[in-house]
Parts: C-alpha cells; structure tokens; sequence
C-alpha cells in the first residue's frame, strides 16, 4: 500500500492529476469507504486492503465531468466495469488516469463474524495468507480464503484490461463454479422455484443500494424514478418490487453486467442479486457464444448485434 | 382530455354473431374519455364512414377507435375518413375485434369480454395519442433486381417495358439460372434453352436494362424510393468491352480440373470459362482458384491465344454504388444437399444421381452430349427408377415440410422423355402422392401412365443398395398391393426437395425483408399481398418467395413488376410519422440504440441539452425520420426509455397493457 500511497500522491503533488478516486479508512478497519482525495493532506486517510471492495469505476462518470484527470484505482475486475463505461460512452478516457492496482481477493466481514468472530477490534492481513483479527476476547485467526466475497471465488483473473499502470500483484481466486448455483435453481421446479424468488425478493426495502451501485445501472433518469412510466405508482401499489424490480432491472443491465457483484455486496438484505445476472449472462453464453462484459472497449455485443447464426426463438427454448 | 368517439362494426355476422356488439357500445361509454359510441352493421361502408365522419364534426371528437377488423384491412379505409372529417389520421385505432376474437371464439361470453378488453386497451391508447403529420420523400426511377434467372428477367424486362431504368445483378457469370440448367419444360416438352434464351438476350439488349453478371449486392442502405445498394463487380480477368467470345482461351486453358457447376459437377470446365454456349453475356471468367496464372504466376496461355488482348489479369473488384427506387428479389432456388439421406446411395454411387443432374445427363449440351448413360460404366440404363419426395414433405428434421411442387410433373416428363427416346427402357416411380394441379398437368401425368407406360408406384423407398454387378437393388413398398417390392436398377433419379438458394439469409438481412421457418422469403400478405415483401421498397419474384413451377415464376414475375411501376411512377411518398424520437434530457448516449438499428437511421451527435443547474453539451442520439421506419428495437434497446416510437409511444403502450390488465 505505501508504493501506491507513495505514488498517488507524487502524480497529485507534480499537477498530473487533480485529484485521486480512491477508499478512505472508516471508522473500521473493515469499513472503507470511495472517496475522492483532492490535498495531499488528505490523503492520510487513503486506504487500500482486503475490504476495499468497492469498484470505483462508475464514480467516474461524475468525476471526468470536472476540470482535470482523476486518478482512479481499479482492481482487475473493476476494470472491466470502466470498459463497459468506455463502450456506451460515458466517460472520456482522457479523463482519467488509471492505476491498475493488485488484488488477492477482498474479505467478507459477515463471513468473517459468521465464523463465530465477535468484537471485532481491528483487522490484519499477513502474508501467510491468515487473518489476524484483535477482538474483545483476544486475538483470533481465520484463512483468508474461507471469508472471501461470493465474487472472488469465482475471480475475473489478475489481469487489468485497461490500466494506464499497475501497482501490486494480483492472484486469481478462482476455486468456485460461476454457475453452480444458476443450475442449482434452473433445476428447481417451477413452483419450488417461484416461491424461492418470492422468499428471497420479499425481503427487499426498495433501498437501491444495488441500482445506484451498479456500475451500468448509469442512467440519467432511471426509468424507475421517471414520471413517464407511472412506475412509481406501482411500486407503491402492491407486491411490485418483489416481482418486477429486480427483473427488470437484471434485463435492463442484461449483455453489460460485468458480474462484478457488488448489488449483492452492498444489498442490506443479503438479497443474492447476482444470481439474476448470472442466469442471464449463461444463457447469453449458451446462445451466442461466450461472452465477458467490459473485456473490450470495442466490437459488437451479443444482445445488440444480429448475426445470421444467432439462435433463433424456436430453438432457443430447446425445441426446434 | 380527449372526446373520443367508440365505433363498433357488426361485419355482417362475422363479429357480431360472436360478440355482443350492444354490450360492447354499452360498455364503452364509461370508459375515460369516451363521448360518442355506436354500431353498425359495415362499419366501412358508405353509410358507415359517413356515420364516423358525422360524429367526429357534430361530437367534436378528438380521436376515434374502430371496434373492426384488422388494421390491415381498413385503418386506411377509417385514417382517410377521419381526415375527410378533418381529423388527424393518426388519431385513428383499432380495435381488432374480428381477427383477434369473433373468428377464434365460439362462446359468445368470452368472445364479448375480450373484445371488452381490446375496445379499453385501444381507448387508453387514443387517450395518449398525438396528432401526427406525414412527410415526403423522393423516389429514384430506377430499379434493381437481385438474380438473373427467368423470374429476374421477366421482372427487368417488363419493368423496362414500361420505361424505367432497371439493374440486374447476378452472382453467376452468365443469367439465365436453374432454367438453362433444364432440357425440356412440361407440360409442353418444348426446349427450355429454346424459350430462355430470347428473353436473355432481349434483356441484354434493352436500352433500359443494364446487366451485373459476376456480381453481388454488398450493401444495402435507404428506403423505399430511396435506396443506396452497392454491388461487388468480381474481377473477370477479361475485359467484356474487348472479348469477341471466340472460345480460344477456353479450349486452350490447362487446367480443366474444376468441377462445372452449370453441369452440376458431371464434368469438369477450364479455368477460364464461360457457364454454357448461350451465357449472356457471352464473356469468360477467370476462376482465379484454379487458373494456373494466378496460383503459381506461370502459364498466361489464355493471354496469349487472345487474339482480341481481352485477358487482363490485373483486374480487381469493383464497388459500384447506386441509388434505386424500388428492389425485387429474385434469387431462386436449389436442390437440398443430400448428405442426410444416405439409404438412397447417393454418395456411394454415380448412378444415383438428382432430377437436377438428369437434366443435364438428357441435354445434348451436356456431360454426355444427350445420350442418356451411366457415369459408372457409360451403358444405357434399362432399368431406372425414380424416387419423388426426396426430403420434402419430410415429418423429420432431416427435410422440408413442405412440398416442393415441381417434382411430380418434372419426374412425369423424366419419365416419358426417357420413354420416348429409350422405348426398350422400364421406368419405375416411387410417390407418396401424385400431385398435378395446373393448366394441362394432370393430363400430361396420365399420358405418362396411360400412353407410355410408366410404372407408377404409391410407396416409399426405404434403402438403394449398390450391388457388386453394378446394379442397384432398389427395395420399396407398394402401399396399395401392400407388398415388399426389390428392383434391380441401373439407374435412380431422386427427386431431390427445392430450397431457396444459398445466401439467402445474408440478403434479407440487408433488405430487412421477412424469411419464414425454410428462409423463403416472406410476402407481405400471403393472399392479398404476394410478391410485395413486408418492408417497402422490397418485392418478391419467383422461387425466392416460394415453390413455383416456370409458369407461375413468370406470372409472378410480371406482377412484381407491375407493383414496382406503381411505386417508380409516383414523383413522391408520403412517409411513415410513425418514427422515433429520443427525449435527449434522458439519453445516455449509449450507443444500444444505434447498435441495434436495422436501417442506420441513428447517429450520435455532441449537442447542448438543459441539465441540473443549466446547460451541458454531451452526446445524444439523434434520428433520421428518413431512414426510420417505426421498427421499434431502438425503443426496446434503450436502458433509460429514452426512445419513444411516435404513435406507440411507450407510455401508450403500458397503458394498453394497464388496461388490459385492469
């Protein structure tokens, strides 16, 4: 942390960029926050560490509207985030300047109190890849590799896909199946599987933790907040956000979810909202082809090209 | 608040027999919006408009909905009625009623409960409706025809008939298609080259027409009236100004290892060639894969026999760009790939060979010179055994559902060509049935049977197998002696299905024009509409659309153009209103919309918009209502709902769907 600490503040200090996109420490050790850095002062509260979690990039946005680059940190998944920005032109690339920073998984403090871990006090990452966690009834270990978010497990990779440098190593986490789950619930039931979603979604508050951290939920005017739709009204009428929220929002972002997971990180709820996406992005990958969101700033997207190859709707039920 | 009028036609007994047209004016006057609501037994009628027209001025009505029968019927009847009463047309909506209910329903209780529903789904609609205003737009005098067999030159030359300038493009180096392929046409048995070949060379010589061979359609831009199409010129190595068409080149070429596709692949053609003897126009080309000069640099006999230095071999493709008015295609069939039907031994042996290929074998400018004989061992055939429906009609995947229509009247003329020519020959036909309707077909089947004796089988083949002797034991089923049958043949000719020619999808693709389940084209109404495609601008001639015997291509053929004289000899179009329209305060700029446009009608410019505190320049779509033609996947596409489709705006839209839900 210090050589990217280090380094931010040489490039703010020599005029290179106006001000850093960063995480601020919190009152935790586990709660560290985005935060914009414009003095070199304020830079003492910089932080980067296991439970940076948050992808930067859709602050972005905002950011390249002000006068001057912003330095932005982005973990190798962020990366893809701030592609798929790139691709449906929302910010300038010039903008921005990208520093491409190592990661070897970020923590899940739930996990971590889940392994029956209370009174927490402070959190320290080693090198031998244990967690040495101070709590109110003495210190305390974990693996690093039992608490890692749902996301990590099934880790992008090590490398960034648009970084301008990159500071720190990377590990790629990966020891899950992305789509285990998605089969999971495929095999259910239809009714099993109904009330599965209704249990899961009827616990949402209709906070918009997961709209308004989703990096291509960016919409000026998100049609749930327009007055066009008479959306709102129906929100308010009756079981609308259990059924109709979350769907429409997963196909709104269906074709340009990155699957960086962080509706599910930041849902209060413990929604596991990522599940939507994850349904749609393997059926996107069953019926075009393979495809990663935000691997690349140009070319043409599943969902929004026709190629005379495409499944067609016969076909694409599973029946001819 | 809108003062909309309620119109509820009977159609005779066709609605109201089912629907309770009472009920449903009853029903209506309580709706949102509602002033004035009626019924009448022909609601287009005389009497009826006038009752439309009378309400509209004396209620003073904002808008209208016709509880009728398909928009596609008369919502032009009722849009011009209304603006004869001097209301805006697009204030007009219909109510399927008929179509969508009466005609599936039989309980009238249901029947008049949905039609309940449609007559409030189309009123919320009218309640959001705006007036709309219809542009013009030019139309270019020039038509292009995609495919030059017989359905593309009858097209061109009527078209040019009539006076306007017509462009042919067609990818082989000749025109003339699958039809100069045939020896003779039924029922007549008059000579296929015979009757071609003076429409290939009137279209060859028409002022107006102007000939692509060797080439394709690229791109394909516009609208109707105003289409951009750019054609790949392939490089023929020859230059067609100075080539005589004495054959020299041919006759020397060295490498004649390429198989001749004119001939089906019986034999094998130069690398510089032209397809047949008639081939307009009548100017080789280089087939550059197997030209020796072009693989390895040496030879250049071809240049060299030249007498009139026609050959040039730096010759490159050329894009040609043009603007047309008015498309038909008219690319025509091909026989199925027989890959799936290994039973009948078409891949392990020469002497089972397609109807396609005998034609050539009969032809005295084919493979064998006209004499009919075995390619295994070149005797004649004395035992020969037809089978029809060779992947049509097929209950399986590995066929076509459908009929392919021409089969069981070319198999009769096989027959009794074979018959006539070949007395001492037995000709056995398998078929599942004998299907003959047309002028003069069912007789030219039964002389077949009746006068030259043709074994006519109702059964099916189950297996061809080829004997150590040579022979082929053929062993089928008579359905009606209810028997096993084995025939030791020299010869089996499979009726292979018809599908439309390759490359088909590509090309609808860039029209933009409607391809069914089998990839025929589709027409824009299968009655009422049948050589117009669903997008405007686009006609459809020949097999493109469909199965179709030399008859019925040309009458199709000449229709087309018919439509297409209608559309080139007005000066001006009225254009669709109904097009998009991006609200720029909610676009992101995304591009979704631009990705997903059919028609290019999107672009993207950076423009000053109001935003939060004042005024912001940033990227926003922008629509071509030119080029747009109200598809709507803009409006799907868009994440914000930024893209609304005038006159289906998505607010009335969601409001149907409200009141239908309601």
């Amino acid at each position: 942390m210090q050589e990217l600490k280090n380094r931010i503040a040489q490039l703010l200090a020599d005029g290179s960029v106006q001000r850093i996109l960063g995480w601020k420490k919190g009152e935790m050790d586990y709660d560290a926050e985005p935060a914009f850095f414009e003095t070199k002062a304020s830079l003492d509260a910089f932080v980067y560490h296991g439970f940076c979690a948050a992808n930067l990039s859709k602050y972005m946005i905002e950011a390249a509207k002000l006068p001057g680059k912003t330095l932005v940190c982005l973990k190798p998944c962020d990366s893809y985030s701030f592609n798929q920005l790139l691709k449906e032109h929302r910010l300038d690339r010039e903008k921005a300047y990208i520093i491409g920073v190592g990661c070897s998984g970020k923590l899940d403090i739930d996990k971590i109190r889940a392994a029956g871990i209370q009174g927490i006090l402070g959190i320290s990452e080693t090198e031998n890849d244990t967690l040495r966690i101070e709590t109110l009834e003495g210190e305390k270990s974990c693996r690093r590799k039992d608490v890692l978010l749902e996301r990590c497990h099934v880790c992008k990779g090590k490398d960034h896909v648009i970084f301008d440098e990159q500071i720190g190593s990377s590990r790629d986490t990966t020891d899950g199946d992305r789509f285990a789950a998605v089969r999971e619930i495929e095999a259910m039931a239809s009714e099993a599987r109904f009330a599965y979603f209704q249990e899961e979604l009827r616990k949402c508050i209709r906070c918009n933790a997961c709209r308004n951290v989703c990096p291509v939920c960016n919409c000026r005017k998100c049609v749930f907040d327009s007055t066009k739709f008479d959306s709102v009204q129906k929100v308010n009428a009756d079981s609308f956000e259990e059924r109709m929220f979350h769907i429409i929002r997963a196909f709104h972002v269906a074709g340009r979810c990155t699957d960086c997971g962080e509706c599910s990180r930041v849902c209060p709820q413990k929604i596991p909202l990522h599940l939507f996406n994850r349904k749609l992005i393997q059926d996107i990958n069953t019926l075009y082809g393979t495809y990663q969101a935000g691997s690349s700033v140009e070319g043409k997207t599943p969902l929004t090209e026709y190629r005379p190859e495409d499944a067609e709707p016969q076909t694409a039920g599973g029946k001819r | 608040m809108q003062r909309i009028g309620v119109f509820v036609c009977h159609c005779g007994s066709n609605i109201a027999a089912t629907v309770d047209v009472k009920q449903l004016v009853a029903y209506v006057k309580s709706e949102p919006g509602v002033v004035y609501a009626n019924d009448y037994p022909y609601m287009c009628s005389e009497a009826g408009q006038a009752m439309i027209a009378e309400a509209i001025q004396n209620e003073r009505l904002s808008g209208i909905v016709v509880c009728s029968c398909s928009p596609r019927m008369h919502e032009a009847t009722f849009r011009k009625c209304a603006a004869g009463a001097g209301l805006n047309p697009y204030m007009v909506e219909i109510a399927n009623i008929r179509e969508q209910c009466s005609w599936i329903h039989k309980d009238m209780e249901t029947a008049t409960q949905k039609a309940l529903v449609l007559a409030r789904a189309a009123i919320a609609k009218v309640n959001l409706s705006t007036p709309l205003q219809e542009g013009e737009s030019p139309v270019t005098k020039r038509a292009l025809v995609i495919g030059g067999g017989i359905a593309g030159i009858q097209t061109a030359l009527d078209i040019a008939e009539a006076g306007y300038e017509v462009d042919i493009v067609e990818r082989t180096p000749s025109i003339g298609g699958r039809m100069a392929q045939l020896d003779k046409t039924f029922p007549t048995l008059d000579c296929s080259a015979c009757i071609l070949t003076p429409k290939m060379v009137e279209a060859a010589a028409h002022e107006k027409i102007t000939l692509y061979t060797y080439s394709e359609v690229e791109k394909v831009s516009g609208f109707v009236g105003d289409f951009t199409v750019d054609i790949r010129k392939k490089a023929r190595s020859v230059d067609a100004d100075k080539c005589t068409g004495c054959g020299a080149c041919q006759e020397k070429c060295p490498s004649k290892k390429a198989p001749d596709a004119f001939n089906r692949g019986l034999k094998m053609r130069s690398a510089i060639y032209t397809p047949f003897a008639q081939a307009v126009p009548n100017v080789p080309v280089i087939d550059r894969e197997t030209c020796i000069h072009f693989q390895t640099g040496k030879c250049g006999l071809c240049a060299k026999v030249c007498q009139a230095q026609a050959i040039d071999y730096t010759q490159e493709d050329a894009i040609i760009t043009r603007k047309y008015g008015a498309i038909v295609a008219a690319t025509g069939f091909d026989m199925i790939k027989l890959d799936h039907y290994d039973e009948y031994a078409y891949s392990q042996s020469p002497d089972v060979i397609t109807s396609l290929e005998l034609e050539r074998l009969m032809n005295a400018a084919g493979p064998t010179g006209g004499h009919l004989e075995r390619l295994s061992d070149h005797r004649q055939p004395k035992e020969i055994v037809f089978i029809q429906c060779v992947g049509s009609r097929c209950a399986d995947d590995r066929g076509k559902s459908y009929c392919s229509k021409i089969c069981c009247m070319y198999t009769a003329k096989h027959a009794m060509l074979i018959r006539e020519k070949y007395p001492d020959t037995k000709v056995t036909v398998f078929y599942i049935d004998v299907r003959t309707p047309g002028k003069n077909f069912d007789e030219f089947y039964r002389r077949a049977v009746e006068e030259y004796h043709v074994d006519y089988i109702k059964g099916q083949v189950g297996k061809v197998a080829p004997q150590p002797d040579g022979r082929l034991l053929v062993q089928g089923v008579d359905l009606l002696d209810a028997r096993q049958l084995q025939i030791e043949a020299d010869l089996v000719v499979l009726a292979a299905a018809i599908e439309p020619s390759e490359g088909v999808r590509p090309l609808a693709g860039m029209l933009t024009a409607g391809i069914d389940t089998n990839d025929f084209l589709t027409e824009a109404h299968p009655k009422l509409r049948p050589v117009e495609s669903a997008t405007a601008g686009i006609f459809l001639s020949g097999t493109c659309q469909g199965p179709k015997d030399i008859p019925e291509t040309v009458s199709q053929a000449g229709a087309a153009a018919v439509k297409v004289i209608g559309l080139l000899a007005k000066d001006r179009l009225r254009t669709n209103p109904c097009t998009a329209m991006p609200d720029v305060l909610a676009c992101n700029g995304c591009s979704a919309c631009a990705n997903v446009c059919p028609y290019g009608a999107i672009t993207y410019e950076e423009k000053e918009v109001a935003a939060p505190g004042g005024r912001e320049t940033r990227r926003v779509a922008v629509v071509n209502s030119a080029l747009c033609q109200g598809c709507g996947a803009c409006t799907v596409a868009c994440p914000s709902g930024a893209m609304d489709l005038q006159g289906f705006s998505n607010r009335q839209i969601i409001a149907e769907v409200d009141a239908i839900c309601r």
